[in-house]
């Protein structure tokens, strides 16, 4: 394992391909919950810790049951891989809600829907998915690839926490903006987004490690 | 057959199984009791979250009814019919109050109310109030930008053509956003039967009021006089007459006599009164009538009112020895009409 990669996977999750801006995954909540900044924070502090768990579990999942070169039966069982991570996706989701409920009802208030939307945000899937293309060589996970799996959830979760709330600030500053009649509300919402993600192209030209 | 499907099958069923017997167990380790009527109570609401009965939603409310810390008939937007439901659901006797409604206490438009310069800014009450006291050159008049109006979850408030906020009274609930919305304090809550109120909110008295709008208050204390409203439902507090809706007047003295036309009457028509031939003449109605020559006659002989001038007051009536005085109309008219001026 290296250490030095872990920091080039973290920075690139975050800026370089980050999820909502760069690989356009999760636009859905992107777009629905930016409108207030205290929503925005609550969904973003659910989708880290979502996107974290769910990569753990995956890969969990994809190695012991789903490879065929680690798996414990030898066979190949890897087109069972979208209905597989599903299924730990939706469990998880729902064993959180639960957890959370009763351990601290405050936080459950904060999240509110926004944690049962989780469920069918892409983006998570997508997270789950992007480490066995890129942690796994020839069906087998290469070393380190458990650490580089979680550490690359926890990541993309931050990257797609920080343009929401990039995204929030700039809706609520909005708010109060002079814009035209016909782009207010969604319109004008779209073309920013677009505008973001053009910023965040600039990273693309980082080189890193 | 393939093993693969063997496996396949083992594979999902198991994960199934794990994390279905996992969710099992974790909802009955992690049960949380939820009283069922919040649920009950929630679904009754309106859920528009306005946060007219002081609690953050719908929701935090239900939460409280169901706790005892809310009155079943907290909710404004909800009306009669919520209150009823909610305390069906709670299985406590209805007690409903009737929901305040929003007025908006300015009648300063562009027409009457002076600019002391443009405003080009953020279109929005609370930011041109900050720009050195707002654009309009009463600092306690209507800036006209509507941020009440935006307020309104109902779409109960409008801006007319003279940029003055109206209020339309079916639409209204009385939930009060619109009182906090505007940086003025112009907009309040008066008790749905009251149809008169004072629409100037301006503390200047005189010529400082004069030479800004032509329909300011100019605190000339007229209407407070106990000549005009004997009632006592209007109070002089400094410069600025404040109704005591609690008193029952209607008022209708008070705004006639107003030299400035600061008053707001809700009621574009209102049914004049007139004397039956049951008169005989004593002529008590002309000292009790307000207006002058809108009781004319020769004593001895049947009196009459002018229609034209009549104000509605329905000060002569109870003075007339024959109680020859009556509504214009059928008796069930009148009681209406009289409620409507009461």
């Amino acid at each position: 394992m290296d250490f030095g990669y872990l920091l080039t996977i973290a920075i690139g999750t975050i800026f370089i391909n980050n999820f909502v801006l760069a690989r356009f995954l999760g636009l859905c909540p992107y777009l629905g919950v930016s409108r207030k900044m205290d929503s925005a924070v609550g969904m973003g502090l659910a989708v880290i810790f979502v996107m974290t768990m769910a990569s753990t579990f995956t890969w969990l999942v994809y190695t012991y049951l789903l490879s065929p070169v680690t798996n414990i039966w030898g066979i190949d069982l890897i087109f069972l891989r979208t209905i597989a991570f599903i299924l730990v996706i939706a469990s998880l989701v729902q064993f959180c809600e639960i957890v959370i409920q009763k351990v601290s009802p405050h936080l459950y208030k904060a999240l509110g829907i926004y944690l049962p939307l989780i469920t069918t945000n892409c983006a998570i899937l997508g997270v789950a998915v992007l480490n066995i293309d890129e942690f796994f060589q020839n069906g087998g996970p290469i070393t380190g690839s458990f650490i580089y799996a979680v550490v690359q959830g926890f990541t993309a979760g931050l990257g797609f926490t920080l343009a929401l709330v990039l995204m929030a600030g700039l809706r609520e500053k909005l708010e109060m903006a002079g814009v035209p009649e016909s782009l207010k509300g969604q319109p004008i919402a779209f073309i920013m987004a677009g505008l973001m993600a053009i910023a965040f192209l600039g990273f693309s030209g980082f080189s890193v490690g | 057959m393939d093993p693969s499907i063997y496996a396949a099958l083992i594979s999902v069923g198991v994960l199934g199984f794990i994390f279905g017997g996992g969710l099992a167990y974790a909802s009955k380790k992690f049960h949380v009791e939820i009283d069922p009527r919040a649920e009950r109570v929630l679904d009754a609401l309106p859920g528009i979250n306005c946060g007219a009965c002081g609690y953050p939603g719908c929701s935090a409310f239900a939460e409280g009814v169901v706790n005892g810390e809310a009155e079943p008939s907290g909710c404004t937007p909800g009306g009669e019919g919520v209150s009823e439901i909610v305390s069906a659901i709670m299985g406590v006797e209805v007690v409903t109050a009737t929901a305040p409604v929003a007025v908006v206490q300015c009648k300063g438009g562009r027409g009457e109310a002076k600019q002391h310069f443009q405003y080009y800014g953020v279109p929005d009450c609370n930011a041109a109030d900050l720009v050195a006291g707002g654009h309009m050159a009463c600092r306690y008049g209507c800036l006209g930008l509507g941020s009440c109006v935006r307020a309104c979850p109902f779409d109960a408030m409008e801006m007319n053509d003279n940029d003055l906020p109206v209020v339309y009274d079916d639409l209204c609930t009385g939930c009060g956003l619109c009182v906090a919305a505007c940086p003025r304090n112009i907009i309040a809550l008066i008790p749905r039967e009251a149809k008169v109120y004072l629409g100037c909110v301006s503390r200047d008295r005189g010529k400082k009021v004069k030479d800004v709008c032509s329909v300011g208050c100019t605190g000339c204390t007229l209407c407070a006089n106990p000549k005009v409203t004997p009632s006592g439902a209007i109070q002089m507090d400094g410069y600025l007459p404040v109704i005591d809706f609690n008193v029952e007047d209607n008022l209708l003295v008070a705004a006639y006599k107003c030299p400035t036309n600061s008053f707001v009457d809700k009621l574009k028509h209102r049914p004049k009164f007139t004397i039956t031939n049951d008169c005989t003449g004593t002529g008590e109605c002309v000292s009790a009538c307000p207006v002058k020559d809108c009781i004319t006659g020769v004593k001895g002989e049947k009196f009459e009112i002018n229609p034209e001038l009549c104000i509605s007051c329905g000060r002569c009536q109870p003075v007339c020895p024959e109680k020859a005085i009556t509504v214009i109309g059928a008796l069930a008219y009148q009681e209406q009409s009289l409620e409507g001026v009461g």
